[in-house]
């Protein structure tokens, strides 16, 4: 692209009707400032999203998006990506549209290695219908919305999605949007599907997980007398998620370490890339490996009638199977 | 004596090569110049349970399969069992002698109201309870007893070609029924050797082990059975077209390849699924060299088609994913559908609602099947019509289209992607078990002067026209599309109410439009859509009376009907092909014409009766009812159509078929 573009270029004029203080804000901030760091065009992004309170962030972006169904993000990303893999494909939803109602496909999704970025913005609760318990709330806890605590397991994003497959699996927080948006721009650049889950503060119902909390206000540290930070990031401990050779064997170790780490919680709470494997073949290249023009001629880029608008196909050679009187 | 038609029955425990029997037996009768139509029928059971098969074969045009069975192959107790009872007087069966011993009560598989009932009719003749008895009952009848020693045979076959295995013999038991029966009919031996090549044309060894068995098979029943021959015979006149011998679910394959349908999700069901495994088959096909097209910049970034066309399957997680993926591709500017039946139907109205409301043209074809809930997996039923006609919550508008038969299917699976692009929204192709299952010679599908039509669609938009709104209000209700990636195309899509650019909008005005904007284009398709693709009118126009139906039963109805004609009672048949948007004013035009208006359905209520009803404060005389599980035959269509036109009953419920 010729011009110059700069955030602006990533807004639309679409009135946000997010509370004010919501993690969500961060979030979609953080996707505008990659896109324009990565001076992508606009045309050729797609952002899709499930229902919930975080369904509504295409609609903040300038460019396409598309806002589906409750817990069906992926498979529409997917389709989209699959027919056509020249499109930069972001998907975005709530924790309950991804890790619950949509859970099938978020694992199924990981089997596949699509090259999407699937961003999952986790605040424990259900945003837009008013705080019941998320999956990924702890059992016990009861934030004020709900009217008794939580008797379920939460479960550990970040472990499944490393078992089911992706092949980029970080984590970041809302209100660190610098750090997102790196994340982001790494997840972008992965060649494969990248999942990364954002903690993300719902100041109006879940009073427990909050951005002072995360910040570890309520922990003072007696000498600086500043609060001492549950968040911190995985990069700066020194741990490395990155697969560095084609060796399932070194694969097989990188995972069992990101499994351990992604157990963390509670006084520290470890933030950044737990895993990334640059080996596994996306599914675009799985295909193209049976459908040679796959990726010059992908489905949506076929010319599938000529200049009279009479179909392109010749099935002649395919009906001689069933030819059984000639002329 | 030679027939108009004959029909010939194969049966056999599933797994033991009924189904690759019939395709041999089919595939030579029509090489031979024969029409053939064929039915299957089968248990949701992969190995043991029985399947039959039947052929009708004709030098006319042949639609529907008939309960009257000429000729019956056996190769177990079972298949006699079940079957000796509809083989006509002066038909035969072909059997194994050396199970006719076997005892009725000893088949496992074999229900107990089907046991109970054939010992009853056996005492009532003072027979005994073992095969040799239901023989015996048959023989009795008129039924001609055609005993083929299969396992000497199968030796001298051995010995022929140098195997001494019997497992391995055993397998092409299946093909000495067929060759006997090619015998027995009297069929030109040359097309059964030509059929059995190509069926086995990967394995060069298995087929030449088969041509020998054959052979030797019908030498057998020629010089052991000709001087007690059966009375039914055809022979087959010359012909001068190119014909397929196709099902349903290969026909509709090719129309979507054709349609440049380029992306298909589906997740496994029967009967659907063996549309999107042959697709995956045939993933890459070939394509016209053409001309990158002026419109279409992406194309011109790409090569040019290079002589390889290709279609992506993807087997999703789920019929939500299937519909969902197939319908993000869409979004993306392919073509893409996705198949199914009844419980997969279910799941995915969420998603057609959302294709709905973001105006998005995909493709459903659903295969229905007995309902409600697994119902009969593997049957036939035309029960989900009320259903697709309004699944979903809200209202929305959808095109759904329901062919008659399979090469219907075939054209109309090309028509429900122009519809699907034309008029942005979702269209539903209804077929069914009988379609996806039976085979039918058809003429050669014709396809080169058909028209893409994919209305309008941008791949680019330019700022000259303005501001791109993807939902901008037309009149004809029909707002400029551009694909995903499309430059200068950016839209915003969301299942909430929205406004012209797809932004959410709760605004009352801008409801109401949008509304009244979506549903407008229903009355496009409808002023738009020609006649004949709505409804087809067949038999004689100036009869008395008229038959109504839709679907599969159109095959049934047209060999009943034109058999009447022949007898004197004379009746008109309007096949409704398009169920919406309703052909309300040419059906209000049409029936009270008629003294008599019969409604044909294969499903409990009568589904199209009630919406005749709604749509037209029509309603029809005499319902003819089918709900078993098994397809309409020509012989009860026959003769409910006579009981209808004679004792006038409103209600009539058939139910032929094993
Ligand atoms: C099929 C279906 N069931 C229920 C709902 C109601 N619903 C809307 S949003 C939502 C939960 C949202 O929670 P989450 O996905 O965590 O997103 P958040 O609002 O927290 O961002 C639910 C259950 C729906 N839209 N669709
Ligand atoms: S309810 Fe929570 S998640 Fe939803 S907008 Fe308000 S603060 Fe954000
Ligand atoms: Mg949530």
């Amino acid at each position: 692209m010729a011009v110059k573009l700069t955030l602006a270029n990533y807004r639309t004029n679409v009135h946000n009707d997010w509370c004010p203080g919501c993690g969500d804000f961060g979030i979609l901030s953080a996707i505008q400032m990659a896109l324009a760091d990565m001076h992508l065009d606009p045309s050729n992004i797609v952002i899709f999203s499930g229902i919930g309170c975080s369904g509504k962030t295409p609609h903040y972006i300038n460019t396409y998006g598309i806002h589906t169904l409750h817990g069906r993000v992926l498979p529409y990303a997917l389709g989209a990506k699959l027919a056509n893999p020249n499109l930069i494909v972001l998907a975005v939803g709530g924790d309950g549209d991804g890790l619950g109602i949509g859970a099938g496909h978020f694992v199924n999704a990981g089997r596949r290695n699509v090259d999407i970025t699937y961003i999952v913005h986790d605040n424990g609760v259900y945003g837009l219908t008013k705080g019941q318990a998320s999956p990924t709330l702890k059992r016990g806890l009861r934030p004020k919305s709900l009217p008794r605590p939580n008797i379920n397991e939460a479960i550990n994003p970040i472990a499944i999605a490393i078992v089911a497959g992706y092949t980029f699996v970080a984590r970041a927080y809302a209100y660190d949007n610098k750090h997102l948006k790196e994340i982001i721009r790494k997840a972008i650049s992965h060649k494969g599907s990248a999942f990364i889950d954002v903690l993300q503060p719902c100041p109006t119902y879940n009073d427990i997980t909050t951005k002072e909390w995360y910040a570890g206000e309520d922990r003072i540290d007696p000498e600086t007398r500043k609060p001492i930070p549950r968040v911190y990031k995985l990069e700066e401990t020194g741990y490395d998620g990155e697969v560095q050779s084609p060796d399932p064997t070194e694969a097989e170790k990188k995972i069992v370490a990101a499994l351990a780490k992604s157990f963390e919680w509670g006084d520290r709470i470890p933030i950044g890339v737990f895993y990334r494997n640059p080996y596994v073949p996306s599914y675009e290249e799985r295909i193209a490996s049976r459908i040679p023009n796959y990726l010059t001629m992908p489905p949506a880029r076929q010319p599938i009638h000529d200049a009279e608008k009479h179909p392109t196909a010749d099935i002649e050679r395919i009906m001689e199977e069933f030819l059984v009187t000639e002329a | 004596m030679a027939q108009n038609k004959v029909s010939w029955m194969i049966g056999g425990a599933q797994g033991t090569g009924v189904d690759s029997a019939a395709n041999i037996f089919s595939r030579a009768a029509a090489s031979s110049g024969l029409n053939v139509f064929g039915k299957r029928e089968y248990y949701s059971n992969i190995k043991g349970e029985h399947s039959y098969f039947s052929v009708t074969l004709s030098n006319n045009v042949i639609r529907s399969h008939m309960d009257e069975v000429h000729l019956l192959a056996t190769f177990d107790s079972e298949t006699i069992i079940r079957h000796a009872w509809e083989v006509e007087s002066g038909g035969g069966i072909i059997f194994d002698p050396k199970q006719t011993s076997e005892k009725i009560t000893s088949i496992p598989t074999l229900e107990k109201n089907v046991v109970d009932g054939i010992l009853e009719r056996l005492k009532e003749e003072g027979l005994g309870n073992s095969v040799m008895d239901v023989l015996e009952f048959a023989k009795r009848n008129g039924v001609k007893l055609y005993p083929l020693p299969y396992v000497d045979l199968l030796k001298q076959v051995g010995e022929k070609i140098g195997e001494t295995q019997l497992s391995i013999l055993s397998r092409m038991t299946n093909v000495m029924a067929v060759a006997a029966s090619f015998a027995l009919f009297k069929l030109p031996q040359e097309h059964l050797f030509k059929a059995i090549e190509q069926v086995f044309k990967a394995k060069a060894k298995v087929a030449k082990m088969n041509t020998e068995a054959a052979k030797i098979a019908a030498e057998y029943a020629v010089k052991n059975f000709s001087n007690n021959e059966i009375s039914f015979h055809i022979e087959p006149k010359p012909v001068k077209e190119q014909r397929l011998l196709i099902n349903g679910t290969s026909a509709v394959a090719l129309g979507k390849i054709v349609a440049g349908c380029r992306f298909q999700t589906y997740y496994p069901i029967t009967p659907a699924s063996d549309e999107s495994v042959y697709l995956e088959d045939h993933e890459v096909f070939e394509s016209r060299k053409v001309e990158v097209l002026a419109e279409n910049p992406h194309q011109a970034e790409s090569m040019e088609l290079d002589g390889k066309g290709s279609i992506v399957v993807v087997q999703t997680e789920d019929e939500i994913a299937a519909i969902t993926m197939a319908t993000g591709a869409a979004l993306a500017g392919a073509r893409a559908a996705t198949a199914t039946s009844g419980p997969g139907f279910s799941l995915m109205t969420e998603g057609l609602g959302w294709a709905g409301m973001n105006e998005v043209p995909v493709v459903i074809t659903l295969y229905q099947r007995g309902g409600p809930s697994t119902g009969l997996p593997t049957r036939h039923e035309q029960g989900d019509m009320l259903f697709v006609l309004h699944a979903g919550h809200g209202e929305f508008p959808r095109i759904v289209i329901a062919s008659g038969d399979i090469e219907e299917a075939f054209y109309d699976a090309i028509k429900a992607f122009n519809y699907a692009e034309r008029y942005q929204t979702p269209v539903i192709h209804l077929l069914d078990k009988a379609l996806a299952n039976s085979t039918m010679t058809v003429k050669k599908f014709v396809y080169d002067d058909l028209v893409i039509d994919r209305g309008k669609l941008y791949f680019e938009w330019f700022s000259s026209n303005g501001p791109y709104k993807r939902f901008e209000f037309t009149e004809d209700g029909i707002s400029p599309r551009t694909v995903l990636g499309a430059a200068g195309g950016i839209f915003w899509n969301t299942g909430d109410e929205h406004d012209e650019f797809g932004h959410i909008s709760e605004e009352p005005i801008n409801r109401c439009r949008m509304m009244e904007k979506r549903m407008r284009k229903l009355e496009t398709a409808d002023a738009e859509i020609p006649d004949r693709e709505k409804v087809v009118i067949h038999g004689d126009v100036d009869a008395p009376y008229i038959v109504v139906s839709w679907g599969s039963t159109k095959g049934a109805i047209l060999d009943a009907i034109e058999y009447h004609a022949q007898h004197g009672l004379r009746f008109a048949f309007a096949q409704v092909k398009l169920l919406s948007p309703f052909p309300t004013k040419i059906l209000q035009e049409l029936l009270p014409r008629y003294e008599r208006i019969i409604c044909v359905e294969q499903n409990y209520s009568g589904q199209f009766a009630q919406l005749l009803a709604m749509r037209t404060c029509i309603k029809p005389h005499n319902l003819i009812l089918k709900y078993n599980g098994r397809p309409f035959s020509f012989s009860e269509a026959r003769d409910t159509l006579k009981r209808a036109i004679e004792k006038n009953e409103a209600r009539i419920v058939t139910n032929a078929g094993a």
